[in-house]
């Protein structure tokens, strides 16, 4: 397995800063790579079982440790407990928290319950922040939230209103001009979702001349704008669930997001399903930070790296709280690929 | 061209009246023309078009080329004036005219006045008193919404009622609105749009309300598509029709108020010729009282007295409705709507935790953060904004009381506010919620709900009271004016009757 994996890094590299390959070509780079991949390909179980809130419909999620060909999961630095001046600043502020840009509208990923007290925020991304919050100050409470929209994840970065995001955050080549990424926590990409009676088969020809919704600013809009099979793709809102509004609201005929996020969004509504076998790209979320703050992403690394390995309290009890019930069983988070 | 034949009924009526137009240039046939008059024809040369032909020269008089029907007819009264009857006759038909036309002048002009003025106290201004509450409704509805939202998938049975009876009462007053709107195309047309948004709106918030009890985000995501709808398409359309009803009043008092100085100058002209013909009378037969033109006189002077003195009544009874309760109604509703839209702006900021943000000076900050500021600055304090505005307008205790304690609010709810931004800002998002939507009971907790329910009560009294002051003067300004109508027509008759038996009488003295 790991040969494989280094051996897709190798080919990726010889791409670095050349021609992005994306669409129908990351479609083909990821078939080839499923096929090396071969045993690892995980078809997950379609299912229509469990409770209203609870039953992802169709979801399938591709291998964990394959990467698209162009998306520069590779250029984090090593993990290192060491601080810095990145890390210093945030501990010697007056509000000794860590500011962290978050969603509240990602059901499962970043969300409030309203049904409990306190309007806390709960979710995969949620736990994941609150775990480098307690390996920066040492307390899982130290730390502020901020929802931000999707096209605002970026300037929130630059202009230092948080410390870092993690929110669902694809990375990619383009956004690595702006910010630091850490290493790839999951595995997604993007997938059309649609009412089940629809004729949309999935992100192909049967969405011509149809609406389709997306978040401005995210990896959905640009796949769309690089190839829309002639759909409408006019209809762009702050938050992925957004659209999930406008589709009931009977005003979108079908929505592209993560497939992950649209796993979610399924969850609150029985009678849409993603469409298509699998995602038509293949991306990692990674927690993005201040270009240039090497020592802190460097530690988030760090925090990953245990995250990963921890078996009792880490990735997978936090998959398995929040996600294993729309997204299936996962062997588990993407491999870590580092530039040095 | 007929002109001359009017005039000529005065003194030639049987022949005169019964002249037919005749055309211009040469004489018709003959036979066509009056009798007495066609053999003078030939003698008349064409006429150049336009000019009133004269035909029939009136009896002892040369006929003479060019002469006008105006001329003819001076002649004629001259003619009649050569005599003390026709004089006579000829003063009192001008004195009964002028009393007439002041009578008509006056209640013609007074009913337009004073159905104005009922305009203004019955139509125009509880329209526009509809639609500041139907304004006020909706904004107090989202404001209701958002806090119901914050309060969890539970929202307080207070909250939810809150809301129905704000929903239930914009949908009444806009079926009033609709059926008052009329031709007004603008009120018509915003009127409609509210009707066809309402449902939309409350349809959105009741799927808010359903997932939120699921537990699931998407219900947060329903509440900012109907907030949406609310501020960029139903606030302005509600905000547009108050304009409107606000104009309306405006004409209204813009047609009660002028005074009506056609039918004064009527009514001064008719005294001043009643005083000259009882002079002349006096100077010709020494008898010094002439009953009924003096009781032409009397009539005619109560009438003038009345119109002066009730329409200044009036006028000042409608300036003050105007100064004491519509310019407060208009800022107290101003004020109120302001209030209401900084607190929902407050509770938008905790619903979105800073998922929009907006430039200001190069900096981001929270979008409705930095609204709430920039309204809760338009609210003002005692010295600025809109509640200094209403503080200068209230003109007794009674008004002051109230928007002084809005003022007071006001003052605390900001500092509250600023403790649930510290709380939030730092990271104690339970803490801030206890600030905004906390227990008011709680007095450890101190949440900004308590100031603005405050508020929103003190204007409420606020607005009761100018409504109250607005009522009384508008019903003392329209009852000055009723009865005038009426009461100036039957006395100029009873004043035209005067002076015709008053000069009937004199007449009878030369049968």
């Amino acid at each position: 397995m790991g040969s494989e994996v280094e051996g897709g890094a190798q080919t990726m590299r010889t791409r670095r800063g050349t021609v992005r390959l994306r669409g129908w070509g990351g479609v083909g780079a990821m078939g080839l790579a499923c096929a090396l991949a071969g045993t690892l390909v995980l078809a997950l179980p379609h299912k229509g079982a469990g409770g209203a809130k609870d039953h992802g419909s169709g979801v399938t999620v591709a291998a964990p440790s394959r990467a698209d060909a162009d998306d520069c999961n590779d250029r984090s630095p090593r993990p290192s407990a060491k601080d810095g001046p990145a890390i210093d600043a945030i501990k010697n502020r007056e509000v000794k928290k860590l500011i962290v840009g978050v969603d509240q509208n990602s059901y499962r990923w970043g969300y409030r319950d309203p049904n409990k007290p306190g309007g806390e925020l709960e979710g995969f991304d949620i736990d994941l922040a609150r775990e480098i919050a307690e390996e920066i100050f040492g307390d899982r409470d130290a730390i502020v939230f901020r929802a931000i929209p999707t096209n605002q994840r970026i300037p929130a970065i630059k202009s230092g209103q948080v410390d870092m995001v993690v929110r669902t955050m694809t990375v990619n080549c383009e956004r690595l001009k702006d910010v630091d990424f850490s290493t790839g926590y999951f595995e997604t990409g993007q997938q059309v979702l649609a009412p089940k009676k629809s004729d949309i088969t999935g992100y192909d020809g049967s969405l011509k001349g149809k609406k389709v919704c997306s978040a401005a600013g995210s990896i959905a809009l640009e796949e769309l704008e690089k190839k829309s099979f002639g759909a409408d793709i006019s209809t762009t809102v702050p938050n992925q669930l957004d659209c999930l509004v406008r589709l009931q609201l009977g005003e979108v005929d079908a929505v592209v997001t993560d497939s992950a996020l649209a796993a979610s969004q399924a969850a609150q509504d029985p009678t849409v399903e993603l469409k298509g076998e699998e995602p038509f790209t293949t991306e990692h979320y990674g927690v993005a930070m201040k270009k240039g703050s090497d020592d802190l992403v460097r530690r988030v690394n760090k925090v990953l790296d245990d995250y990963r390995e921890d078996k009792k309290d880490g990735w997978r009890k936090s998959y398995d709280k929040w996600l294993k019930s729309g997204l299936g069983e996962v062997p588990g988070p993407p491999e870590p690929e580092y530039r040095d | 061209m007929t002109e001359g034949e009017v005039e000529a009924q005065v003194t030639y009526p049987p022949n005169g009246s019964a002249a037919p137009p005749g055309p211009p240039g040469p004489p018709g046939p003959p036979g066509h023309a009056p009798g007495q008059a066609a053999p003078t024809m030939p003698t008349v040369p064409p006429q150049a078009p336009g000019a009133p032909p004269a035909v029939r020269q009136p009896p002892g008089t040369p006929a003479a080329p060019r002469r006008t029907a105006w001329a003819e007819g001076t002649d004629r009264l001259r003619a009649a004036a050569t005599t003390e009857p026709g004089r006579l006759r000829i003063i009192g038909a001008v004195l009964a005219l002028l009393v007439v036309a002041f009578g008509a002048v006056t209640t013609w002009q007074m009913t337009a006045r004073s159905a104005a003025a009922d305009d203004v106290l019955h139509r125009s201004q509880p329209l526009s008193a509809d639609a500041a509450a139907i304004y006020r409704s909706l904004a107090d509805a989202n404001t209701a919404a958002s806090s119901g939202f914050l309060a969890g998938g539970q929202e307080p049975a207070a909250v939810r009622h809150r809301y129905e009876r704000d929903i239930e009462r914009a949908s009444q007053k806009l079926a009033t609105a609709a059926s008052n709107a009329g031709s007004d195309s603008s009120s018509a047309a915003a009127v409609g749009k509210l009707n066809k948004l309402l449902p939309q709106y409350t349809g959105l918030i009741e799927r808010a309300r359903a997932n939120n009890r699921q537990g699931l985000p998407l219900g947060g995501a329903y509440l900012r598509y109907a907030n949406d709808k609310m501020q960029t398409q139903m606030l302005p359309a509600a905000e547009k029709l108050y304009k409107a009803e606000n104009e309306r009043l405006g004409s209204d008092y813009g047609n009660a108020k002028p005074y009506p100085w056609a039918a004064i100058a009527l009514g001064v002209l008719a005294l001043a010729a009643l005083a000259w013909a009882q002079r002349r009378n006096y100077r010709r037969t020494n008898r010094v009282f002439n009953p009924g033109l003096l009781a032409a006189t009397a009539a005619t002077t109560v009438v003038l007295l009345w119109l002066v003195a009730g329409h200044t009544f009036a006028r000042s009874g409608l300036n003050e409705s105007y100064d004491d309760g519509v310019r407060s109604l208009n800022v107290l509703n101003d004020a109120r709507i302001s209030s209401l839209k900084a607190r929902g702006n407050e509770n938008l900021t905790l619903v979105s935790r800073g998922a929009e943000t907006t430039e200001v000076k190069g900096e981001a900050e929270d979008k409705f953060d930095v609204s709430y500021r920039a309204l809760m600055k338009r609210l003002g304090d005692a010295d600025s904004g809109l509640l200094g505005k209403a503080v200068d307008l209230a003109d007794d205790t009674d008004g002051e009381r109230p928007v002084k304690q809005a003022v007071a609010n006001v003052g605390v709810w900001q500092e509250r506010h600023k403790a649930a931004r510290s709380s939030d800002d730092s990271g104690d998002y339970q803490g801030a919620l206890d600030r905004v939507i906390g227990d008011k009971d709680d007095k450890s907790v101190k949440p900004t709900v308590e100031c603005f329910d405050n508020v929103d009560a003190a204007l409420d009294r606020a607005l009761a009271h100018e409504q109250r002051e607005f009522q009384r003067a508008a019903e003392d300004g329209r009852g000055a004016m009723s009865g005038l109508p009426v009461g100036a027509a039957v006395l100029a008759v009873l004043a035209a009757a005067g002076a015709v038996l008053g000069i009937g009488r004199r007449l009878s003295e030369y049968r």
